[in-house]
């Protein structure tokens, strides 16, 4: 099974920004080594909708110098679900432009926010263990 | 003159692995082209059928994205840089 490594700082970054966004989706890009974050860019949801997300292209780019200038690459995308659950849609899994990312759902369907993280590969989803560290 | 094009971790293996390939072209659409005949295996994953960029990919010359500008058509100079990224989109629905 696939493992994407991350800290719980990082985690509550991710948290507060879907809160924060609420009730639109928030979106953001991972960067780090392989299965490790180290660092989350939260981004603009150009599409602002409760529904779906476009994550903001000049958000992204500025991201991808950031991750490169700290020796990283982005490895993942993270976004929310207001109101469904932490699992991929069929939208995300249509939408998923790398196989080799890690992506992250956080939902806030329930009383506490849920963070699972997924490999989407040929239009087949499969989770992964989220491990803190 | 020869640009700095970055490529994206999705389209590396199409490049050899590269971060950063260099292209000879005047445009943006030249530069695409060069790069496609250079490594054939990224012909077709950014301009389509049509001749128009995929709608799945954003082009940006340094901070600009080119669909703002003239698109394809969008001069380079000495010095910049294009950045190819894959448009990152989902949701709930």
């Amino acid at each position: 099974m696939d493992v994407l490594k991350i800290s719980r700082e990082l985690i509550t970054r991710m948290i507060a920004h879907a809160l924060d966004e609420y009730p639109l989706e928030a979106c953001g890009l991972l960067g780090g080594d392989t299965e490790e974050a180290k660092e989350v860019y939260p981004a603009r949801n150009d599409a602002a909708s409760a529904r779906v997300y476009t994550l903001n292209p000049l958000d992204h780019l500025k991201a991808d110098r950031a991750a490169e200038a700290a020796g990283h690459s982005i490895i993942g995308v993270y976004h929310s679900h207001t109101h469904s659950e932490a699992y991929p849609s069929q939208t995300d899994v249509e939408k998923a432009p790398d196989p080799d990312w890690h992506y992250l759902l956080v939902s806030l369907k329930r009383s506490h926010p849920v963070v699972r993280s997924y490999r989407i590969e040929a239009g087949k989803i499969a989770e992964e263990d989220v491990v803190e560290w | 003159m020869a640009i700095e094009i970055r490529i994206p971790t999705v389209l590396r293996a199409a490049v050899g692995g590269q971060t950063v390939v260099k292209a000879e072209g005047e445009t943006v659409g030249e530069l695409i082209e060069s790069l496609a005949t250079e490594y054939p295996a990224l012909a077709g994953q950014l301009v389509g059928a049509d001749g128009g960029m995929h709608r799945f990919v954003n082009i940006y010359l340094n901070d600009d994205d080119v669909r703002y500008l003239s698109k394809l058509d969008t001069k380079v100079a000495d010095g910049d840089v294009l950045s190819i990224l894959p448009a990152v989109a989902g949701g709930s629905r």
